[in-house]
């Protein structure tokens, strides 16, 4: 499958690694399927108000509200997504009610497994299921966590063996395990942890969680200052006589500047190639038959709306129309 | 622990503080080098002082484990060869003992050791709540590695532990962990809830929680979480007295936090909340450790200058070096040469933005807090021995600010 029907699906999770970007992955992917036209919900699942930061917006709640044209931010809280159940679902009357159970709620859903995983799950499934929206990209849980959350239909399944909860999974896993719908997208930097937690994932997604790898996306990449002739010519520069030879040519620099700037890029060259390595690590580990989306590395200040869109920008080029 | 000899130098303070202290908690964001920084400062305490070093690792990338000879082998700490480090080009005065964090025995360990009987710990692990909470259980994983040093430095067996954290969503969230593993086994609701019927769910499903829980849930579900409570319940006292002394063990005079941090945006920011919760909390927080710092050289203004110069005119310069050179540059055409040196400088200005991001945050940094070591970004990955000592002399060298 190739990433141009990227946009085309329901349901989109952006997970990888701590901090490798996921926030402003799917803070880009929800802008550019809006400006294709999609009404988008960007769910933030823990809830630190970095996906309206991203949008430079004031946080968002529970309730979602619309940023942008047709895009709209929502966080994860999964006491009031307990509430919305129950008074969907059990028609369980007042708030009242539900406040010492909310308390005892947090209690055991600390404790007791899957019981947070399938309310944000469940949630962000209901809102495909009433087609509120044409995409939800969901600004996922770090890869640690990712499989937890995306199993927990499946797991609750076996440890419940009765109860609302076992009936109401069957809807969710339609919606989860249809790759036409549903999909994964694993973010990572050309580093050597987010690119090892982004092979182990792919090879576990599928098995254990039953959705399907819907892209890869390397972010922060440094662009490749050298082609291979080109190279020979940098390093014949640093030859001493060469970097003399370049200080008269310019005139006013002592040569010590030239080399420290020869150095710089030499510095650059190298932290490039590892990256590259542990790129390449990827692409024959599991995007062989995935092609790898590419975010350059932002040199001016990454943060906020600006930076969305610039990310935003070119996942557009790379995944076409 | 052998004292250091009277040839060590004085200079170096923090070598000295290490030579006082028995345990250093290396914390700090995720992937700014934690387990990084404290396998070097064990590796390098191990060849500067006649000590026996332990580095407790959580997640080593695979090529370090390999390294320090960790990969799979669970709780059990094993010798790095002194051969390893020969091969390295240093001698050890100490030795270096390595081992890696394993989850789910350390809970295991912890329930036999506070289990009234052999049955209870049997139903405790044949409880499936048990089996999935080992992994998932609010902040288990921060706990237990506090737990296992406090048992690793209880045994005595070391004269320094280093041990690496967990990558938290918060780095706050391990310290606060033996406390609130206390309070979660001693809070008001668990005994609500678990309370009035020893054993039976009876009286429980009169309460409002279980007659909506059971609707959702089911009983089965619910029996097992109650069963999992009660039998922790039996384990409560011994547990909560344990995770006390854990916490206690952090305050200690023995003890020092090593904080980890890069120079970027959010790091930094996280790094820097740390520094004052330690503060706050009266830890002693004796290194600081900035990390993947960029060359100083981007802020020479001659360099800057000179990309400048380079982008302006590369043409130029392309050819007024070529005619300087009588065999030419790798037998490259003007225009090559020209692309070559414009691509210098563009990359010498753009890798410059970040470099000076970084010394704005560095300063920042340093002004609130003494920074004892920054250590130079690396053209390649640290996996190796020689890596590590040199990450090792960096840090404890202490070229800080
Ligand atoms: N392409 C890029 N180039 C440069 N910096 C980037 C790029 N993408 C993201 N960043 C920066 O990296 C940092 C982490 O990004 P972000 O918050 O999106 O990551 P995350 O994976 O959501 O982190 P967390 O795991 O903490 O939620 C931010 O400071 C962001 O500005
Ligand atoms: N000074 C450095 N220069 C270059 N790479 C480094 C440096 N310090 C650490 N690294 C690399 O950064 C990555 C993350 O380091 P790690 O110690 O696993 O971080 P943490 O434990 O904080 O998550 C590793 O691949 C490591 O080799
Ligand atoms: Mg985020
Ligand atoms: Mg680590």
């Amino acid at each position: 499958m190739t990433v141009s029907g990227l946009l085309d699906r329901r349901l989109l999770f952006v997970t990888g690694k701590g901090g490798v970007g996921k926030t402003t992955v799917a803070a880009a992917l929800g802008m550019l399927a809006a400006s294709r036209g999609r009404r988008v919900l960007v769910c933030e699942v823990e809830p630190k108000g970095d996906v309206a930061a991203a949008y430079e917006c004031p946080p968002a709640g529970f309730v979602p509200r619309e940023v942008s044209p047709r895009l709209h931010v929502m966080e994860m809280d999964t006491e009031a997504s307990l509430r919305e159940y129950l008074r969907l679902n059990l028609r369980v009357p007042t708030i009242g009610r539900i406040g010492p159970v909310a308390r005892a709620f947090d209690f055991v859903a600390n404790a007791a497994p899957g019981v947070r995983e399938i309310l944000t799950v469940g949630k962000l499934c209901y809102e495909v299921r009433e087609d509120h929206y044409d995409l939800v990209v969901v600004d996922a849980a770090a890869t640690g966590h990712i499989v937890g959350q995306l199993a927990a239909p499946v797991g609750i399944n076996e440890l419940v063996k009765v109860g609302a909860v076992r009936s109401q999974t069957r809807w969710m896993l339609e919606i989860l395990e249809d790759p036409r719908s549903t999909g994964v997208c694993i973010v990572t930097t050309p580093e050597e942890m987010p690119v090892n937690e982004a092979i182990d994932l792919a090879g576990r997604l599928e098995g254990e969680t039953g959705v399907h790898l819907a892209a890869l996306v390397a972010n922060r990449v440094m662009p490749e200052l050298f082609s291979r002739g080109e190279e020979e010519i940098f390093a014949a520069l640093a030859d001493v006589q060469a970097t003399a030879a370049l200080a008269s040519a310019v005139g006013g620099a002592p040569a010590s500047a030239f080399q420290e700037v020869l150095e710089a890029a030499a510095l650059a060259v190298r932290i490039r190639r590892t990256g590259a390595g542990h790129l390449e690590r990827l692409r024959v580990a599991v995007a062989a038959a995935q092609p790898l989306v590419y975010v350059p590395y932002l040199f001016a200040r990454a943060d906020g709306a600006r930076a969305v869109r610039q990310v935003a920008d070119s996942l557009g080029e790379e995944l076409g129309e | 622990m052998t004292r250091r000899q009277a040839s060590s130098p004085l200079d170096r303070p923090l070598e000295r503080l290490l030579s006082s202290r028995e345990v250093v908690i290396a914390c700090g964001p995720g992937g700014v080098g934690k387990t990084t920084t404290a396998a070097a400062i064990a590796a390098t305490m191990s060849v500067r002082s006649a000590a026996k070093v332990l580095v407790l690792t959580v997640d080593p990338a695979r090529r370090l484990a390999d390294a320090l000879g960790v990969e799979g082998i669970g709780n059990t700490a094993t010798l790095v060869p002194a051969a390893a480090f020969a091969a390295a080009g240093v001698r050890q005065k100490g030795q270096l003992w390595a081992a890696m964090l394993d989850t789910k025995e350390s809970w295991d360990a912890l329930v036999r050791r506070h289990a009234p009987d052999a049955s209870t710990a049997a139903r405790i692990f044949a409880n499936p709540i048990y089996q999935n909470v080992t992994g998932r259980f609010a902040q288990s994983h921060e706990y237990i590695a506090m737990e296992r040093l406090y048992e690793i430095h209880a045994e005595g067996a070391y004269d320094l532990v280093v041990v690496d954290t967990p990558p938290t969503r918060d780095a706050l969230d391990f310290l606060d962990a033996p406390g609130r593993m206390a309070d979660f086994f001693g809070s008001g609701l668990l005994r609500w809830l678990v309370a009035p019927s020893r054993s039976r769910l009876v009286s429980l499903a009169s309460r409002p929680f279980y007659q909506v829980a059971d609707r959702i849930l089911g009983t089965q579900f619910l029996g097992d979480v109650a069963e999992f409570f009660l039998l922790f319940q039996s384990m409560y006292d011994g547990f909560v007295t344990r995770a006390r002394s854990v916490g206690a063990l952090l305050g200690e005079a023995r003890t020092t936090f090593m904080l980890v941090t890069t120079l970027e945006t959010v790091p930094s920011l996280e790094a820097t909340r740390f520094a004052a919760a330690l503060a706050e909390r009266q830890l002693h927080l004796g290194l600081l450790v900035v990390n993947k710092v960029l060359p100083a050289s981007f802020a020479d203004p001659a360099a800057v200058a000179v990309a400048e110069s380079l982008q302006g005119d590369p043409v130029g310069i392309a050819g007024a070096l070529l005619a300087a050179l009588p065999d030419g540059l790798a037998g490259a055409s003007r225009v090559q040469v020209a692309r070559v040196l414009e691509e210098v400088g563009r990359s010498f200005a753009s890798v410059g933005l970040v470099a000076s991001r970084q010394a704005e945050l560095l300063a920042e940094m340093s002004g609130a807090h003494e920074v004892t070591a920054t250590v130079p970004h690396l053209a390649a990955d640290v996996v190796d021995l020689r890596g590590l000592l040199e990450i090792g002399r960096h840090v404890l060298d202490g070229t800080g600010t």
